[in-house]
Parts: structure tokens; sequence; C-alpha cells
């Protein structure tokens, strides 16, 4: 695992082709979809010229392949998008650069980010960097992956319902999925506009802080964008923080409440105090999350109807094309969630599903702004199991997802959540522990990340 | 854990209300999928949310106004024109709708 500091100060050229290089020898691992080596080099050429200057002057990244970027693809791991050269970049991408760093390439996810272990696909999975029989988590497991094994010291992510925390705990790297509109959603592929969120992997926290800090703030191409909260501190001492129970029941894998239970001793030695928290609400979270998502879902996925980009189905009027375009694009992951959607907003069943679900929602928020006031931070696993086989959940898609049960609450709260890696199990398997926060308390939970990272 | 039965014509029903032409195969396997899926959202029911206003976005997002006027933004038309899949005379060409 390398760390950004490994990489200011180099020579940028040096730092992309050896990032190149690392990138082919992991190809079995099939953590990404491209490389822009020609972009990257040029780009490279320019920080060591010193045309380029900044925080992150010469310093390698991967992106998520639904992240708009210039100079290859941008495919959403879809058929869809399979040969779309964006025309545009994603603002947080461009922060980025103009900051110095320097995209070699793209991650794969599960197409157009739904699902949880990145084998939606169109191009295939991507392999757990710790265990290629498992799979890596996801939607953003090839940016966890790359991350992991090192290829680059960050990668960027999105996260829903978990796609950077699920993948960050699956394969024992810093996940951060940020309070609601952190970070500008320009120039990214849409999902599900309410919880849509960008972050990072890193493999410290402090790495984390930096690309947060370089990405956050408003965007005039993102209305729903927060002005620049994120603010470099150091942890409060004497922190009040609740476990939440019903995450560390019997349902949760033994070793995984395990090592949550030992970070909690951490938190207690460093001087902080830990209680219980009872969250009863949170079991109902994930059929919220199943509803409220498929239906942005299928707002935000009509607009691929094989028109004005990406892949048209040819033959028959308008309509077929449009119908074919759609079934020959889309993975079935995106079929259920776009019909699901079109479920539960359509007449007569709108106010029993939709409607009943925004109502829930507001119910778990009022509970998290109750905790709120008597605790600085909530802890919890970030996922019920280790990283799991491959093929064992996708037969089953209730089964999949399941695994997303201890990340939802926080997405459909709109609040900051990072996954830190916490051990293994027995059998060696990276195990996460989430740290949840008020929102804009971002900047507040990596600091408490980092105090006992620099204890441990 | 509850399933809901769903019918080959419903799915076609939702697949023509999503634009998606599916095949029998597609369609089949889609019955089982929805059905489990509905079942498990149905849960929702036991709660009780009589009297609870409804969230629709989180962060208290308010309207913002601006002057109309033309934005600039980094792409242009001919960088657009060139994304579609088939385009005639600065216009995006589709089969006869009539």
């Amino acid at each position: 695992m390398t760390k950004i500091a490994d990489y200011v100060g180099k020579s940028a050229v040096d730092n992309v082709r050896g990032a190149i290089e690392a990138a082919k020898n992991a190809e079995n691992f099939h953590a990404l979809l491209s490389l822009t080596e020609e972009r990257a080099l040029e780009r490279a050429a320019k920080v060591d010229s010193g045309e380029i200057t900044g925080r992150l002057a010469g310093v390698p990244f991967i992106a998520k392949d639904n992240f708009l970027t210039l100079g290859g693809t941008t495919t959403a791991a879809s058929r869809f998008l399979e040969s779309f050269n964006a025309p545009l970049q994603a603002t947080a991408v461009e922060k980025l650069e103009a900051e110095g760093a320097i995209c070699i390439g793209k991650a794969n996810l599960d197409a157009f980010a739904h699902g949880g272990s990145t084998e939606n696909s169109a191009f295939g999975p991507t392999l757990n960097s710790v265990d290629t029989t498992r799979v890596a988590g996801g939607s953003s497991g090839g940016s966890a992956v790359a991350t992991a094994l090192g290829i680059v010291p960050f990668t960027l992510g999105t996260d829903t319902g978990g796609s950077i925390r699920q993948p960050a705990s699956f394969n024992g790297v810093i996940g951060v999925k940020p309070t609601y509109g952190t970070v500008s959603r320009y120039g990214v592929v849409a999902m599900a506009s309410s919880t849509d969120t960008i972050g990072c992997f890193t493999t410290n926290t402090a790495d984390a802080e930096l690309v947060m800090d370089v990405m956050a703030g408003l965007d005039p191409s993102d209305m729903t964008t927060l002005p620049d909260f994120f603010e470099l501190c150091e942890a409060k001492p004497n922190q009040k923080i609740g476990i939440i129970k019903e995450f560390m029941t019997d349902d949760v894998d033994a070793d995984v409440r395990a090592r949550t239970s030992e970070y909690v001793e951490r938190l207690k030695a460093a001087g902080h105090t830990v209680e219980e928290v009872s969250m009863p609400i949170v079991k109902y979270a994930l059929a919220m999350y199943y509803i409220i998502v498929p239906a942005e879902v299928s707002s935000n996925l009509a607009r691929y109807d094989g028109v004005r980009y990406g892949k048209r189905a040819e033959g028959g009027g308008l309509a077929e094309l449009y119908g074919r375009s759609r079934d020959e694009g889309f993975v079935t992951e995106n079929k259920r969630r776009i019909m699901i959607g079109s479920y539960v907003l359509s007449s007569g069943f709108f106010d029993a599903y939709y409607l009943k679900a925004q109502k829930a929602r507001t119910l778990l928020i009022n509970r998290y702004n109750e905790l709120f006031q008597d605790y600085d931070a909530l802890i919890g696993p970030v996922s019920p199991t280790p990283a799991f086989k491959l093929g064992e959940n996708t037969a089953d898609p209730v089964k999949m997802y399941l695994a997303d049960v201890m990340t939802v609450p926080a997405s459909l709260a709109g609040l900051p959540a990072i996954s830190v890696p916490a051990g293994e199990t027995a059998a060696g398997l990276p195990v996460g522990v989430q740290l949840i926060g008020k929102r804009r308390s971002d900047a507040q939970l990596l600091a408490l990340a980092r105090s006992l990272e620099d204890a441990a | 854990m509850t399933t809901i039965t769903i019918s080959h014509d419903d799915v076609q029903h939702l697949a023509q209300l999503s634009n998606l032409q599916l095949s029998d195969d597609e369609i089949a396997a889609l019955q089982v999928d929805l059905g489990n899926i509905l079942g498990y959202i149905n849960q929702l029911d036991e709660l009780d949310t009589e009297g609870v206003e409804p969230t629709y976005q989180v962060i208290d997002l308010e309207n913002v106004s601006r002057e109309d006027s033309v934005q600039h933004h980094a792409a242009d038309r001919e960088a657009l024109l060139r994304l579609a899949p088939d385009q005639a005379d600065n216009q995006i060409k589709v089969p006869k709708v009539l």
C-alpha cells in the first residue's frame, strides 16, 4: 500500500509510469476498465516542467468509471456507454487536476453503480485484493482494490447506499462517504440523486482528509452542493460515542463483531466514552432504500434511450429503438431497479410505497437527530459479513441487497460515514468499522479515526 | 420472507412503462425477482407513519435564482452532436416517428 507523500516531489513521469506498470501487473484482479496513459503522461510532463503545480502535483489517481474524464472512455461498466468518450470532466476530477493530481485510468464498478459486489459489471467482476475467490465489494469495487493493491495512493468512488464504505471494508482501506452535498456530483453518472455522494479511498486518514479538502465545495453546476465546510482539525477529546445495538446482533458475523468491539475498546482507551444506543427504526431502512432508490433510478436512467449518445440498437421504429437499446445496454440488475421504480411510482401504488418510504425516512432522520443531541458520533460494523464468495449472492437479489443493511441508513439521512480498517477475521479477511456523524462533521470523523490510527 | 405474485403481464406492463423490450426468458426471471423484492419492501407496512411529513431532500435546499443569461459549458454543440449515434444537418437523427 502506498500513501500520497510517497509521490509528492518525485518525478511525475516516473510516478505515472510506475502506477501504469503496477496496474498492468495487477490485471488479473480486473480492478481497472481502462488506462489513460497518453493524457496522464502529457500532464506528468507539465508537472515536471513546473507548468502544473499544487498540493497533489504529480500524484497519480484512478476514478471509478462513472466519473466523466477526458482522454478515454467513461462506461459506467455498461454496454450502453462502452465506447462513450465524455466531452467534459466531472468537477471532482477537475478540482484534483487543478491541484496537480493525474488520473491514470478508470476503475470497474457494478453497471451504473447498481450492486454490492462489482459482479454486475458488464465487463466482468473485480476480484478481492486479499482473496481472489471473493468479491471486491461494490459498487466501487475496482477503486477499493486499486487502492488496496497500491497501484495508486488514492481512488475516487461514489456512495449511494454503501458503495464506498462496503468495498473499503472488504479490502482493508479507508473509505469516505461525505455529508450529502459536500462534493459536486456534476459530471458523475447519476444513480439516486437524493443520496448520491462522491468520496474517496485511501490507505490512511491524512490522505483522505487532503483529498476531501481538495474536492469539497460549492459548484454552480450542482445545485445540491454545500458551501465548503471541510476544515482540517484535531479530534475533540472525551467524545461521547454510541454503538448501535441493532448492528451487533447474532445476525452479524462473530469476527466482525469482535473487531468492532476491539475498536470500541481503543476508543475508550483514548479517553472517549462509548455507550450502547438503540435505533429500532434501522430495521426498516433497507426497505425504505429499495423503494426510494429504484424510484430515483428509474427517473435518472430514462435518459439512456439510444438517441443522443451511447449504444443504439438499429432496426424498427422509434419505440423499438428505445426498447431494444435499453434491453441491450442495461444489465439485469439495472432492469430490476428501473422496473421496481416504475412500480412504486405508478398511480395506485405511489402512496403505499414511495410516499410511505419518504415518511419512514423522516422517522429515521428524527432518530439520528435525537441521538446526535447526546452523542458526537455513532459506531458499528460496515457490513454484516466480510467479503463473500464470488457468485454466492448473484442468484438472489434480495440476499445481495441485505449486504447493504448497515450502510443505507446514513445514506438516507445524508450523514457522513467513514469505513476504517479494524483488523481481520480468523481467515485473514479485512473487517471495517463505520464511524457516522452528524451532517458536516466529516472532518471531525476523519480526525477521530486518525487519532486512533496514530495510536495503533 | 413474503413474496408477491407477479404475473407475466405485470412484468410486461412494467417493461412498457420503463421503455424496455424484454425477451420471454428475462420476463420469467423478473417475475420471481420482482416478486421477492416487492415482498421484502412490503415490510414497511408494519411501520406507523400516520401524520409524518415526507422527506424528499436532506440538506434543506432552497430555490436559487440567477440572471436569465447564457451559461458557458465545457462542451459545445459540435462536441455534443459528435456523441450521437446518427446525425445530419446539425441535428440528431432518429427513425421516422409517424
